[in-house]
Protein backbone atom coordinates (compact mmCIF):
# COMPACT_ATOMS: atom_id res chain seq x y z
CA UNK A 1 0.00 0.00 0.00
CA UNK A 2 2.82 2.49 1.01
CA UNK A 3 5.16 1.35 -1.68
CA UNK A 4 2.24 1.85 -4.13
CA UNK A 5 1.65 5.49 -2.38
CA UNK A 6 5.24 6.44 -3.28
CA UNK A 7 5.38 4.39 -6.54
CA UNK A 8 2.23 6.69 -7.53
CA UNK A 9 3.92 9.72 -6.74
CA UNK A 10 7.58 8.47 -7.92
CA UNK A 11 6.14 7.95 -11.08
CA UNK A 12 5.20 11.62 -11.15
CA UNK A 13 7.95 13.67 -9.35
CA UNK A 14 10.55 11.82 -9.32
CA UNK A 15 10.98 12.11 -5.77
CA UNK A 16 13.83 9.35 -5.49
CA UNK A 17 16.59 11.43 -6.36
CA UNK A 18 15.61 14.62 -3.77
CA UNK A 19 15.63 12.06 -0.77
CA UNK A 20 18.28 9.69 -1.92
CA UNK A 21 20.51 13.14 -1.71
CA UNK A 22 19.27 13.34 1.86
CA UNK A 23 19.05 9.79 3.52
CA UNK A 24 21.82 7.74 1.02
CA UNK A 25 25.30 8.55 1.91
CA UNK A 26 28.55 6.30 2.92
CA UNK A 27 29.36 6.47 6.95
CA UNK A 28 33.02 6.16 6.70
CA UNK A 29 34.44 3.53 8.93
CA UNK A 30 36.54 5.72 11.05
CA UNK A 31 33.04 7.64 12.37
CA UNK A 32 31.41 4.41 12.95
CA UNK A 33 30.98 3.35 16.36
CA UNK A 34 30.48 -0.44 15.04
CA UNK A 35 33.98 -0.37 14.32
CA UNK A 36 35.60 1.77 16.33
CA UNK A 37 33.97 2.11 19.35
CA UNK A 38 35.52 5.77 20.71
CA UNK A 39 33.61 7.13 16.84
CA UNK A 40 30.51 7.34 19.50
CA UNK A 41 32.24 11.17 20.08
CA UNK A 42 30.48 12.05 16.18
CA UNK A 43 27.26 11.29 17.64
CA UNK A 44 26.89 14.49 19.41
CA UNK A 45 26.17 16.41 16.63
CA UNK A 46 23.27 14.24 15.86
CA UNK A 47 22.19 13.99 19.18
CA UNK A 48 22.13 17.63 19.26
CA UNK A 49 20.20 17.72 16.81
CA UNK A 50 17.50 14.84 18.16
CA UNK A 51 17.18 16.84 21.28
CA UNK A 52 16.41 20.10 19.04
CA UNK A 53 13.67 18.44 17.42
CA UNK A 54 12.06 17.11 20.79
CA UNK A 55 12.28 21.00 21.58
CA UNK A 56 10.61 22.06 18.44
CA UNK A 57 8.14 19.92 18.94
CA UNK A 58 7.36 20.27 22.59
CA UNK A 59 7.38 23.95 22.31
CA UNK A 60 4.69 24.14 19.76
CA UNK A 61 2.47 21.92 21.81
CA UNK A 62 3.04 24.29 24.83
CA UNK A 63 1.77 27.26 22.80
CA UNK A 64 -1.33 25.43 22.96
CA UNK A 65 -1.46 26.51 27.10
CA UNK A 66 0.72 28.86 27.31
CA UNK A 67 -0.27 32.82 27.45
CA UNK A 68 3.07 35.53 27.12
CA UNK A 69 0.81 37.65 29.53
CA UNK A 70 1.68 38.97 33.10
CA UNK A 71 -1.29 38.33 34.79
CA UNK A 72 -2.02 34.81 32.70
CA UNK A 73 1.75 33.39 32.22
CA UNK A 74 2.03 31.27 35.67
CA UNK A 75 -1.38 30.62 35.92
CA UNK A 76 -1.34 28.95 32.22
CA UNK A 77 1.89 27.09 33.15
CA UNK A 78 0.56 25.68 36.31
CA UNK A 79 -2.49 25.06 34.58
CA UNK A 80 -1.19 22.86 31.64
CA UNK A 81 1.10 20.88 33.95
CA UNK A 82 -1.31 20.03 36.74
CA UNK A 83 -4.57 20.10 34.95
CA UNK A 84 -3.89 18.99 31.29
CA UNK A 85 -2.96 15.10 30.86
CA UNK A 86 0.66 14.36 30.72
CA UNK A 87 1.17 18.48 30.66
CA UNK A 88 4.16 17.54 33.39
CA UNK A 89 6.25 15.33 30.96
CA UNK A 90 5.36 17.58 28.09
CA UNK A 91 6.67 20.62 30.09
CA UNK A 92 9.48 18.36 31.40
CA UNK A 93 10.85 17.20 28.36
CA UNK A 94 11.03 21.29 27.21
CA UNK A 95 12.32 21.97 30.27
CA UNK A 96 15.27 19.09 30.79
CA UNK A 97 15.61 19.41 27.10
CA UNK A 98 16.83 22.83 27.19
CA UNK A 99 19.90 21.96 29.45
CA UNK A 100 20.45 18.55 27.35
CA UNK A 101 20.59 20.63 24.20
CA UNK A 102 23.12 22.85 25.59
CA UNK A 103 25.38 19.82 26.97
CA UNK A 104 25.25 18.15 23.57
CA UNK A 105 25.80 20.77 21.72
CA UNK A 106 29.20 21.96 23.90
CA UNK A 107 30.52 17.85 23.88
CA UNK A 108 30.14 18.67 19.90
CA UNK A 109 31.86 21.54 20.16
CA UNK A 110 34.77 19.96 22.11
CA UNK A 111 35.25 17.16 19.57
CA UNK A 112 35.02 19.46 16.68
CA UNK A 113 37.77 21.69 18.49
CA UNK A 114 40.06 18.89 19.38
CA UNK A 115 40.08 17.04 16.26
CA UNK A 116 41.03 20.01 14.71
CA UNK A 117 37.90 19.46 11.92
CA UNK A 118 37.60 23.57 11.93
CA UNK A 119 40.66 23.41 9.73
CA UNK A 120 40.50 24.39 6.36
CA UNK A 121 38.15 23.85 3.97
CA UNK A 122 35.57 23.39 7.30
CA UNK A 123 36.11 27.01 8.75
CA UNK A 124 32.91 28.60 7.95
CA UNK A 125 31.28 25.57 9.04
CA UNK A 126 32.78 26.69 12.15
CA UNK A 127 31.84 29.89 11.94
CA UNK A 128 28.24 28.76 11.41
CA UNK A 129 28.57 25.91 14.13
CA UNK A 130 29.30 28.95 16.75
CA UNK A 131 26.33 31.54 15.52
CA UNK A 132 24.23 28.19 15.79
CA UNK A 133 25.46 28.07 19.96
CA UNK A 134 24.95 31.66 20.53
CA UNK A 135 21.11 31.19 19.09
CA UNK A 136 20.95 28.24 21.42
CA UNK A 137 22.29 30.20 24.40
CA UNK A 138 19.49 32.86 23.49
CA UNK A 139 16.29 30.37 23.47
CA UNK A 140 17.52 29.33 26.65
CA UNK A 141 17.79 32.97 27.76
CA UNK A 142 14.65 34.00 26.85
CA UNK A 143 12.79 30.85 27.55
CA UNK A 144 13.73 30.84 30.96
CA UNK A 145 11.52 33.77 31.77
CA UNK A 146 8.61 32.53 30.20
CA UNK A 147 7.35 30.63 33.36
CA UNK A 148 7.23 33.78 34.62
CA UNK A 149 7.73 32.84 37.99
CA UNK A 150 10.39 34.34 40.98
CA UNK A 151 13.68 32.73 39.62
CA UNK A 152 12.59 33.57 35.88
CA UNK A 153 12.05 37.41 36.58
CA UNK A 154 15.09 37.70 38.61
CA UNK A 155 17.52 35.52 36.06
CA UNK A 156 16.06 38.32 33.74
CA UNK A 157 16.94 40.95 35.63
CA UNK A 158 20.41 39.78 35.81
CA UNK A 159 20.65 38.63 32.17
CA UNK A 160 19.46 42.38 31.52
CA UNK A 161 22.18 44.39 33.70
CA UNK A 162 24.72 41.95 32.22
CA UNK A 163 23.48 42.94 28.43
CA UNK A 164 23.76 46.56 30.22
CA UNK A 165 27.24 46.41 30.88
CA UNK A 166 27.97 46.84 26.83
CA UNK A 167 30.46 49.72 26.69
CA UNK A 168 29.05 52.65 25.37
CA UNK A 169 25.67 51.49 24.19
CA UNK A 170 24.41 48.93 27.06
CA UNK A 171 21.55 50.72 28.23
CA UNK A 172 20.30 50.92 24.69
CA UNK A 173 20.14 47.59 24.61
CA UNK A 174 19.13 46.49 27.65
CA UNK A 175 16.15 49.04 26.80
CA UNK A 176 15.69 46.85 23.36
CA UNK A 177 15.90 43.31 25.05
CA UNK A 178 13.41 44.23 28.10
CA UNK A 179 10.92 47.07 25.80
CA UNK A 180 11.19 49.33 28.78
CA UNK A 181 14.44 51.27 30.57
CA UNK A 182 13.30 50.58 34.15
CA UNK A 183 10.44 47.84 34.72
CA UNK A 184 11.38 44.17 33.68
CA UNK A 185 7.11 43.50 33.04
CA UNK A 186 4.47 43.02 30.51
CA UNK A 187 6.22 44.36 27.75
CA UNK A 188 9.64 42.39 29.03
CA UNK A 189 7.03 38.92 28.87
CA UNK A 190 6.14 39.56 25.09
CA UNK A 191 8.80 40.40 23.66
CA UNK A 192 11.04 37.53 25.18
CA UNK A 193 8.25 35.27 23.74
CA UNK A 194 8.56 36.47 20.41
CA UNK A 195 12.11 36.00 20.68
CA UNK A 196 11.99 32.72 21.59
CA UNK A 197 9.34 31.71 19.29
CA UNK A 198 9.80 33.25 16.51
CA UNK A 199 12.62 34.87 15.73
CA UNK A 200 15.39 32.82 17.37
CA UNK A 201 14.00 29.67 15.84
CA UNK A 202 13.81 31.28 12.19
CA UNK A 203 17.74 32.18 12.35
CA UNK A 204 17.68 28.52 14.23
CA UNK A 205 16.23 26.82 11.19
CA UNK A 206 18.28 28.88 8.25
CA UNK A 207 21.44 28.33 10.57
CA UNK A 208 20.60 24.62 10.91
CA UNK A 209 20.31 24.25 7.28
CA UNK A 210 23.78 25.74 6.19
CA UNK A 211 25.49 23.63 8.34
CA UNK A 212 24.00 20.83 7.42
CA UNK A 213 24.33 21.56 3.43
CA UNK A 214 27.94 22.02 4.30
CA UNK A 215 28.85 19.02 5.95
CA UNK A 216 26.94 17.57 3.20
CA UNK A 217 28.92 19.25 0.53
CA UNK A 218 32.74 19.37 2.17
CA UNK A 219 32.09 15.64 4.04
CA UNK A 220 33.09 14.40 7.38
CA UNK A 221 36.74 15.64 8.42
CA UNK A 222 39.30 12.15 7.97
CA UNK A 223 40.14 9.75 10.45
CA UNK A 224 43.11 11.66 12.98
CA UNK B 1 11.11 -24.81 4.67
CA UNK B 2 13.62 -23.21 2.20
CA UNK B 3 11.13 -22.32 -0.53
CA UNK B 4 9.86 -20.43 2.20
CA UNK B 5 10.46 -16.69 1.09
CA UNK B 6 13.53 -15.46 2.85
CA UNK B 7 13.89 -11.78 4.54
CA UNK B 8 16.54 -10.42 3.00
CA UNK B 9 19.50 -8.56 5.25
CA UNK B 10 18.76 -5.25 3.89
CA UNK B 11 14.95 -5.77 4.23
CA UNK B 12 15.89 -7.12 7.78
CA UNK B 13 17.40 -4.01 8.93
CA UNK B 14 15.01 -2.13 6.93
CA UNK B 15 12.16 -3.44 9.07
CA UNK B 16 14.42 -3.26 12.36
CA UNK B 17 15.33 0.36 11.60
CA UNK B 18 11.42 1.38 11.38
CA UNK B 19 10.24 -0.29 13.73
CA UNK B 20 12.51 1.27 16.03
CA UNK B 21 11.88 4.40 15.02
CA UNK B 22 8.88 4.25 14.83
CA UNK B 23 8.20 3.45 18.53
CA UNK B 24 11.21 6.31 19.27
CA UNK B 25 8.51 8.69 17.50
CA UNK B 26 5.41 6.95 18.73
CA UNK B 27 7.08 7.96 22.39
CA UNK B 28 7.63 10.90 22.02
CA UNK B 29 4.69 12.24 20.25
CA UNK B 30 2.30 10.48 22.83
CA UNK B 31 2.54 12.62 25.29
CA UNK B 32 2.33 15.69 23.20
CA UNK B 33 -0.61 14.82 21.69
CA UNK B 34 -2.56 13.47 24.16
CA UNK B 35 -1.56 16.73 25.82
CA UNK B 36 -3.19 18.27 22.76
CA UNK B 37 -6.21 16.90 22.36
CA UNK B 38 -7.31 16.74 26.11
CA UNK B 39 -9.92 19.43 26.52
CA UNK B 40 -11.90 17.13 23.97
CA UNK B 41 -11.22 14.19 26.38
CA UNK B 42 -12.03 16.37 29.96
CA UNK B 43 -15.64 15.39 31.30
CA UNK B 44 -17.76 17.76 31.04
CA UNK B 45 -18.65 20.04 34.57
CA UNK B 46 -21.59 18.13 35.74
CA UNK B 47 -24.60 20.92 35.88
CA UNK B 48 -24.96 22.82 39.27
CA UNK B 49 -28.82 24.62 39.70
CA UNK B 50 -28.53 28.18 40.32
CA UNK B 51 -31.34 30.00 42.36
CA UNK B 52 -32.94 32.08 39.30
CA UNK B 53 -36.27 33.80 40.70
CA UNK B 54 -39.24 33.27 42.67
CA UNK B 55 -42.09 31.05 41.68
CA UNK B 56 -44.53 33.42 42.29
CA UNK B 57 -43.14 35.90 39.50
CA UNK B 58 -43.53 33.61 37.21
CA UNK B 59 -46.49 34.07 34.57
CA UNK B 60 -48.18 32.70 31.61
CA UNK B 61 -46.11 35.11 29.61
CA UNK B 62 -42.00 34.28 29.25
CA UNK B 63 -39.94 36.82 31.10
CA UNK B 64 -36.57 37.20 30.72
CA UNK B 65 -34.60 35.99 34.07
CA UNK B 66 -30.57 36.26 34.18
CA UNK B 67 -28.27 34.89 36.89
CA UNK B 68 -24.32 34.98 37.60
CA UNK B 69 -22.55 31.33 37.52
CA UNK B 70 -18.72 30.93 38.06
CA UNK B 71 -17.14 29.68 34.87
CA UNK B 72 -13.67 28.32 34.86
CA UNK B 73 -12.19 28.54 31.84
CA UNK B 74 -8.57 26.71 32.21
CA UNK B 75 -6.53 29.16 34.39
CA UNK B 76 -9.48 31.97 34.38
CA UNK B 77 -12.31 31.88 36.33
CA UNK B 78 -15.02 34.70 35.84
CA UNK B 79 -18.43 35.24 36.35
CA UNK B 80 -20.94 35.16 33.18
CA UNK B 81 -24.05 36.31 33.04
CA UNK B 82 -26.43 33.32 31.97
CA UNK B 83 -29.97 34.20 30.64
CA UNK B 84 -33.29 32.31 30.27
CA UNK B 85 -37.43 32.99 29.07
CA UNK B 86 -39.53 31.35 31.62
CA UNK B 87 -42.94 30.80 31.53
CA UNK B 88 -45.79 28.69 33.18
CA UNK B 89 -47.97 26.63 30.17
CA UNK B 90 -51.20 25.92 30.38
CA UNK B 91 -50.86 23.19 32.61
CA UNK B 92 -49.29 24.70 35.37
CA UNK B 93 -45.36 23.49 34.29
CA UNK B 94 -42.14 25.47 34.31
CA UNK B 95 -40.55 25.61 30.84
CA UNK B 96 -37.57 27.75 30.87
CA UNK B 97 -36.03 28.23 27.47
CA UNK B 98 -32.63 29.29 26.23
CA UNK B 99 -32.35 32.49 24.76
CA UNK B 100 -29.82 31.27 22.30
CA UNK B 101 -30.81 30.81 18.80
CA UNK B 102 -30.41 27.46 17.07
CA UNK B 103 -29.48 28.64 13.78
CA UNK B 104 -26.42 30.67 14.19
CA UNK B 105 -26.32 31.80 17.98
CA UNK B 106 -27.89 35.04 18.02
CA UNK B 107 -30.01 35.69 20.76
CA UNK B 108 -33.66 35.48 20.38
CA UNK B 109 -36.34 37.78 21.64
CA UNK B 110 -40.04 37.47 22.97
CA UNK B 111 -42.78 39.10 21.04
CA UNK B 112 -40.42 41.95 19.77
CA UNK B 113 -40.88 41.64 16.27
CA UNK B 114 -44.59 43.36 16.10
CA UNK B 115 -45.97 41.19 13.02
CA UNK B 116 -45.43 38.12 15.41
CA UNK B 117 -46.35 39.03 18.78
CA UNK B 118 -46.51 35.72 20.43
CA UNK B 119 -43.34 34.71 18.96
CA UNK B 120 -39.84 34.28 20.08
CA UNK B 121 -38.24 36.29 17.21
CA UNK B 122 -34.38 36.57 16.23
CA UNK B 123 -33.27 39.49 14.70
CA UNK B 124 -30.18 38.30 12.93
CA UNK B 125 -31.83 36.31 10.19
CA UNK B 126 -35.97 36.31 11.20
CA UNK B 127 -35.60 32.93 12.55
CA UNK B 128 -38.83 32.42 14.50
CA UNK B 129 -39.98 29.66 17.47
CA UNK B 130 -43.70 29.17 18.93
CA UNK B 131 -43.86 29.83 22.74
CA UNK B 132 -43.07 26.39 23.39
CA UNK B 133 -39.53 27.06 21.91
CA UNK B 134 -40.92 24.90 18.82
CA UNK B 135 -38.85 26.11 15.90
CA UNK B 136 -41.47 27.42 12.88
CA UNK B 137 -40.98 25.90 9.53
CA UNK B 138 -39.88 28.09 6.76
CA UNK B 139 -37.97 30.18 9.11
CA UNK B 140 -33.32 30.00 9.19
CA UNK B 141 -33.94 27.52 12.39
CA UNK B 142 -33.74 23.60 12.37
CA UNK B 143 -34.23 23.13 15.74
CA UNK B 144 -36.15 23.94 19.10
CA UNK B 145 -34.51 25.92 21.41
CA UNK B 146 -32.83 24.06 24.56
CA UNK B 147 -35.15 23.29 27.84
CA UNK B 148 -33.23 24.56 30.71
CA UNK B 149 -33.08 21.99 33.57
CA UNK B 150 -35.31 22.87 36.03
CA UNK B 151 -36.44 22.42 39.93
CA UNK B 152 -38.57 23.98 42.33
CA UNK B 153 -37.21 24.38 46.38
CA UNK B 154 -38.95 26.36 48.93
CA UNK B 155 -40.46 28.88 46.29
CA UNK B 156 -37.42 29.47 44.48
CA UNK B 157 -36.62 28.47 41.01
CA UNK B 158 -33.62 26.85 40.31
CA UNK B 159 -31.88 26.46 36.80
CA UNK B 160 -29.20 24.05 35.38
CA UNK B 161 -27.86 23.18 32.36
CA UNK B 162 -29.46 23.88 28.68
CA UNK B 163 -30.25 20.63 26.94
CA UNK B 164 -30.56 20.31 23.37
CA UNK B 165 -34.30 18.85 22.33
CA UNK B 166 -32.72 17.56 18.99
CA UNK B 167 -33.52 18.32 15.77
CA UNK B 168 -37.34 19.23 15.27
CA UNK B 169 -40.08 20.64 12.56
Amino acid sequence: MLQKIYDWVDERMDITPLWRDIADHEVPEHVNPAHHFSAFVYCFGGLTFFVTVIQVLSGMFLTMYYVPDIENAWESVYYLQKEVAHGQIVRGMHHWGASLVIVMLFLHTLRVFFQGAYKKPRELNWIVGVLLFFVMLGLGFTGYLLPWDNKAYFATQVGLEIAAATPFIGDQIRTLLAGDPSIVGAQTLTRFFAIHVFFLPAALFGLMGAHFIMIRKQGISGPL
Amino acid sequence: MSDKKQVSRRQFLNYSLTGVGGFMAAGMLAPMVRFAIDPVLKPSAAGKFKAVAEESELTNEPKRFTWKINQKDGWYESEVEKSAWVYKNENGEIVALSPICTHLGCTVDWGSNEEYPNEFYCPCHGGRYKKNGVNIPNTPPTAPLPLYEHKVEEGMLYLGQAKSRGSGV
